[in-house]
């Protein structure tokens, strides 16, 4: 029955990070990895970068922003598993795989945001 | 997605006709459902790169600098232009689904369904503005 009661708090990060990715990464890689590298846009300058992504909003905003897109990926990608790819028999390792790959970038973020 | 991932190895009960692995491709609304659950890669896939970003920035201008370079080979203009189509179709199907998933009452009336998907698209346009202007005067 564990897995019963825990199926909802996996949903609500899917959720969570369904929303935040909507609304930010289509905007946020536009500007870094196009409009940027393009030329469209100036490259804003290091230090002010830098300076902007300490404030400890910015950095709380990119903690959540990365962390629950990596979870939001996990659950979407487990289902995609179990039912585009019939892979119900693998039920505990894709799970594992998934939400443990969803973890340790979760921990990589933080890691780079403390020391950033 | 199904409601309930459980799997048991035996169905004693019933009989399930076999499916074939790729039974999605057959028709276009089963793929369009895959394409958009396929969405879910390119997200993470581009959270990882923006946090080798901020990773490149934490290590110093000459660190950063290279990862700007790198940022500008062919390779990765292109990956991104793959990507960027997919992360849009992310927030598109994402933001006409939202009315599923929440039922607001105004005066004891449901607010319209296109009502409150506007409401997210607006959010998204936005969100975008804001972000694109704290990096023009920032």
């Amino acid at each position: 029955m564990m897995k019963r009661t825990i199926e909802p708090f996996w949903w609500s990060l899917f959720g969570a990070g369904g929303t935040l990715a909507a609304l930010f990464i289509p905007i946020t890689l536009f500007i870094n990895g196009l409009a940027i590298p393009l030329g469209w846009l100036a490259a804003p300058d290091y230090e002010n970068v830098l300076q902007m992504a300490r404030h400890p909003l910015a950095r709380t905003y990119l903690f959540l922003l990365i962390s629950l897109s990596f979870y939001h990926w996990a659950h979407r990608f487990r289902f995609t598993l179990y039912d585009g790819l019939q892979l119900k028999h693998l039920n505990l390792l894709i799970a594992v795989i998934c939400y443990g790959g969803a973890t340790v970038g979760t921990v990589a973020a933080a890691y780079t945001l403390i020391n950033l | 997605m199904s409601a309930n991932p459980q799997h048991t190895p035996y169905h004693p009960r019933w009989y399930r006709a076999p499916m074939p692995i790729f039974w999605w491709v057959r028709r276009w609304i089963h793929a369009r459902f895959i394409l958009r659950e396929l969405t879910s890669i390119f997200v993470a896939g581009y959270a990882l790169v923006y946090l080798l970003q901020l990773r490149a920035l934490g290590m110093g201008p000459e660190a950063y600098g290279r990862f700007l370079e790198l940022l500008q080979s062919p390779l990765s203009i292109s990956l991104h232009g793959i990507s960027l189509v997919f992360v849009m179709y992310h927030s598109i199907t994402w933001f006409n689904l939202a009315p599923r998933a929440l039922s607001l009452r105004l005066g004891g009336r449901r607010v319209p369904d296109k009502v409150i998907a506007g409401l997210n698209f607006a959010a998204w346009a936005g969100m975008s503005a804001a972000l694109l202007w704290v990096t023009l005067t920032g």
